[in-house]
Parts: structure tokens; sequence; C-alpha cells
């Protein structure tokens, strides 16, 4: 055991200590394995009904049906709804929160509106929004810019305000003008912490077009999980599932490439 | 034999506002500062060394008086005070060469002399090979000598260090600080820098302002007579002995247990 690609050190289990790439990757892999050899088991055994819990076998088969259908539109349908609202977002909230982070006046003029439209539940707009924009493509864009806006424009403003302000201190003594600081010091030196707002703002938004989607909508992953669901179809409901995480993933892993190609200098990108 | 002022502290005292009080921090202070010398501000933690310091860069005003750096009023800070601070605040997301160049930069100095003035203060601070690192990846010495020469590459009248070596290990320390009067002699400019370690005072200055606390005040300034080319074995000169010994105990009649006895007595 000792020799194997699994000794981990004898500081792994240190308060904070670190580990490895490769013992990481493969205890990651074990728990991917413990999840689906438990499903594998408790569905193959009969534990459970298979008419609310398929086989992992069923699902796969599943899928194959599903992806030779319409699902590839599915998944792309649910991907350019997430997308644009996310960057639509983005596009707003990166710079208001970069001014509300640096200006104090227009902190104040904004902070406390967004902190009291942040607790209003995005998915309770739904009626309104649809009865305002109506059931097509912009009314699932628009909760989903009611869900990640005013979040996202609080958490750059805190991502801002982690800039340490020795360091807009000593630009002054190098000549740079206080209009200037915006650009110089804060934006470069906070660009990584915004980055890992963004990519946390992007998996909610992946929740609110499920949620559009099952509501009132004719495609999307949630469309057909909801449709699904109507037809006891629980293997595509889990291939819904699954499809959703593997996104999520996969989008996850392209902002830990970004950032680490781009902000090599900073303990975020590491 | 009157040399040039560069600034004149003028009746300062500065208090901060805590909650709804004015907590005063400095008293009464009266001060001037040579062109070219070497001050070291010395005192306790808390006898407010860096506010002292802090507004002659212009970060703070005195709630009274007036600093004037060469007969003009400070209004703010300005490229022609540079400061070092004990916590690193090199710019992350900037090389080394980029740190350096980043003032040069700010003050629109064309391509080419931007890039000669950044190889020589690198070359002065001894970083030759390291320009293309990212602060994360150097030392906590090899980061200060890198603010060190950002803060000189833009060739500013005087230098304000708060605690610069504070943070280093004594080895590391010692080193600095004969750097630092090597890079001072080749560059010659007004320092002040603020410390609380009795022999780096002694080893750099020209002249130590030694601090009381509560509020804080000037409690003597004492001029430092030794050569001017120092280097690390002057620390056991009987006369740096001296001085050491002289401003042990004016610290040590500073300290809570000295005035108890002097009250009672
Ligand atoms: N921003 C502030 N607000 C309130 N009190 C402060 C502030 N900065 C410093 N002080 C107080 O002023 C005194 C002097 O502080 P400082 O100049 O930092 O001392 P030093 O640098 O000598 O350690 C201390 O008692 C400190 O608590
Ligand atoms: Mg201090």
């Amino acid at each position: 055991m000792k020799s194997m690609a699994l000794s981990l050190g004898g500081e792994a289990f240190l308060p904070q200590g670190a580990i490895a790439k490769r013992p990481y990757t493969i205890i990651a892999i074990v728990a991917f394995a413990l999840v689906l050899g438990g499903w594998f088991l408790m569905t193959n055994l009969g534990l459970v009904d298979p008419t609310f819990m398929p086989t992992p076998q069923a699902t796969i088969k599943a899928a194959g049906a599903l992806f030779s259908g319409s699902f590839v539109i599915d998944i792309w349908m649910s991907t350019y709804r997430v997308l644009a609202g996310f960057i639509i977002s983005a596009i707003v909230a990166v710079p208001l929160g970069l001014f509300i982070g640096t200006y104090a006046p227009l902190n104040a003029l904004i902070e406390p509106l967004m902190s009291f439209v942040r607790y209003l539940p995005a998915t309770a707009f739904i009626p309104l929004f649809i009865l305002w924009i109506g059931i097509d493509e912009s009314e699932k864009i628009a909760l989903i810019i009611m869900g990640s806006l005013p979040q996202l424009i609080l958490m750059v403003a805190v991502d801002v305000r982690k800039v340490p302000h020795d360091l807009v201190e000593v630009s002054y003594t190098l000549g740079t003008k206080p209009s200037r600081v915006l650009w110089k010091i804060i934006l470069p030196a906070s660009m990584p912490y915004i980055l890992d707002s963004l990519r946390m703002v992007l998996g909610w938004a992946w929740t609110y077009v499920v949620v559009a989607e099952m509501v009132g909508a004719s495609s999307g992953i949630g469309y057909m999980m909801i449709q699904s669901q109507r037809m006891m179809n629980v293997s595509n409901i889990f291939v819904g599932l699954l499809a959703i995480g593997f996104l999520g993933l996969l989008f996850d892993c392209l902002f830990k490439l970004i950032n680490k190609l781009c902000f090599g200098w900073s303990a975020q990108g590491r | 034999m009157e040399k040039e002022i560069m600034y004149r502290i003028h009746g300062v005292t500065k208090s901060y506002l805590v909650g709804k009080k004015a907590m005063p921090a400095l008293k009464e202070i009266n001060f001037d500062i040579r062109k070219n010398e070497l001050v070291a501000i010395l005192g306790t933690s808390g006898c407010g060394k860096s506010t002292l310091l802090r507004m002659l860069a212009g970060f703070l005003k005195p709630t009274t008086g007036a600093i004037y750096a060469q007969h003009q009023a400070i209004t703010g800070p300005g490229a022609d005070r540079g400061m070092v601070f004990q916590s690193y605040t090199l710019f992350p997301w900037l090389t080394v060469r980029e740190n350096v160049e980043y003032g040069l930069k700010e003050l629109k100095v064309p391509k080419a002399e931007r890039e000669a003035t950044v190889t020589r203060y690198l070359h002065d601070v001894g970083l030759d090979g390291f320009e293309n690192a990212y602060p994360r990846e150097l030392s906590g010495g090899m980061k200060q000598r890198v603010a060190i020469a950002r803060a000189l590459a833009i060739n500013p009248d005087s230098l304000l260090l708060d605690e610069p070596f504070g943070a280093l290990d004594a080895q590391t320390r010692s080193h600095m600080q004969e750097m630092m009067l090597d890079v001072w002699q080749k560059h010659p400019k007004t320092i002040v820098m603020v410390t609380h370690d009795i022999e780096e005072a002694i080893f750099m200055a020209d002249r130590i302002v030694v601090m009381r606390a509560h509020p804080g005040s000037i409690k003597q300034v004492i001029d430092i007579d030794l050569p001017r080319d120092r280097d690390i074995h002057i620390k056991s000169d009987p006369r740096f002995i001296a001085y050491k010994e002289e401003i042990l105990q004016l610290i040590y009649e500073e300290s809570p247990a000295a005035q108890r006895q002097l009250m009672e007595a």
C-alpha cells in the first residue's frame, strides 16, 4: 500500500494540509465510483422500485435513445439560454460592481438596493415575467438575469474591496492619479477574484434555466425532464440530471483553465 | 553651516476619531528634516511613528499644524515622495521588471529610457536575473528590494520607509540595511525611516528621533556621529555601543515600569 500512488504523505491530514495531484485525482475518481457503485447495487439488487429509480444500464440506454432524438438540440437550447443570461449579467455586473466597490457614493446608491433585491427569490418572478414578456426565449433569459445579476454585482463589489489599500496608496506615490486607480490597480488586482465569482454565478444560472424550462418551454433539458416526468420515464430524468452535471463540470474546468492561463501570478490562478 | 531644509514639521498634532471621541496620537511635533539626510524615527509600537510618516507622505492630514516639503504645504501624496511599506506592496500581476517600470510609465518616460532605468535600479538592489519573476515567486527580502527599486526608479526627492525590513529575518535584514545605505550613497535622497530596531536606526541614520508614547511626541533627537562608510563591523565599535546604551536608557525611561518608579519617587 505504501509504495502505491495512494500514499498521501504524513501531512495530508494536518488541517489545511495539501496532497499531490495524483492522489487527488485518484480520490476524486473513487468518490465517483462509490456513488456509481452504490447506485448500481441498489437498483440491480432490487432494493428500490425501478419505476422510481432506473438502473445505470437503463439510464445509458435512455441516453442513447435521447441523443439519437432531439436531446442535442435541448442541450444546445439550455446552454444558449444560460450563456445569454450569464453574459448579459456579467457585462452589466462587472463594471457596476467595480464602481460600487471603488466609489463610496455609488456604493450607497446601489448596494442597499441590491441587497434587498437579492433576497427576492428569482423564481418568484416567473409569473410576472410570463405576463410581461410571454414564454419566449427572453422570459427564460430574464429569469437567469434576475437570479444572477444582483448577486454578481454584490460579489464583484466584495472582490474589489479585497484589494489592499496599500496598493492604492503606493500607486499614488508612483504618480498614479486617483481617477486612474480603478483601471491601473483595482481592476487588475481584483480580476482573479472576479473570475471566481463569475464561475460560481454560472453554476446558479444552470439552476434557473432548468426551472424556467420546466414552467413554460418547448425545448431544453428542463423541458425534456418535465415531459419525462409526465410519462413516468425516470431514466430520461436521470439522463437530464447527469447532462447538467457534466455541463457544469465542463464550464467549471474552462473557468479554472482561464484563471490558470491569465492569472498565474495570483494564488487564485493556481 | 545651515543645510537646506527638506521637510518642516510645524506644530503638528494628530488625533484619530474613534467612535465620537478624538484620540490623540501625536502631540506638538516640531522638527526639520534636512535635504539628503537619513533620519530614523525610533519608538515602541503604537507611539505614532507610522502616523507621522503617513502625514509626510500626504495620506493623512495633521489635526493642527502643518508640514512643508521644500516650503510647500503637503496637500496629498505625490511622485516626489516614494514610499516603502512593511507589508509587501508589489503589484502581484506585474513582473519584477514591470513593477519597477510602473511609475516611469505613469510619468510617461519614453520606452528606451525606461528600460535603461529599470535595469540600472534592479542591478543596484542586487536583482539581476529576476526581471521576469512574479512577486509571489520571491522571498520577503527580494520583494522589498523590488519595492525599493520601484520607489527609486522615478527619482523622487525623498524616500519614506515604514519599518521596511521589519518582517525579515535578522540575517536578511542586515544585508538589506547595507544594501540600502549603498543605494543611498549612489542616489542621494532624503530618507525618513521608521523603525523599532535600535541597532538598525544607529547603523543607518544621520539622526535618530526617539519618540515617547501616549500621546506620541519627540523625546530626543540624537546625532549619530559615525563615519559614513559603515559596514557590519561598526556594530561592535565602542561608539556604536555607546549610542545604543544611550538610546536604550531613553526608551527604558518610557517603559511602564520606569514610569511607575518615577511616580513613586
Ligand atoms: N486609523 C486609525 N484610527 C484610530 N486610531 C489609530 C489609527 N491609526 C493609528 N491609530 C492609533 O494611533 C496610535 C499610533 O499609531 P501608529 O502611528 O500606527 O503607531 P506606530 O507606527 O508607532 O506603531 C496608536 O495608538 C494607534 O492605535
Ligand atoms: Mg507602524
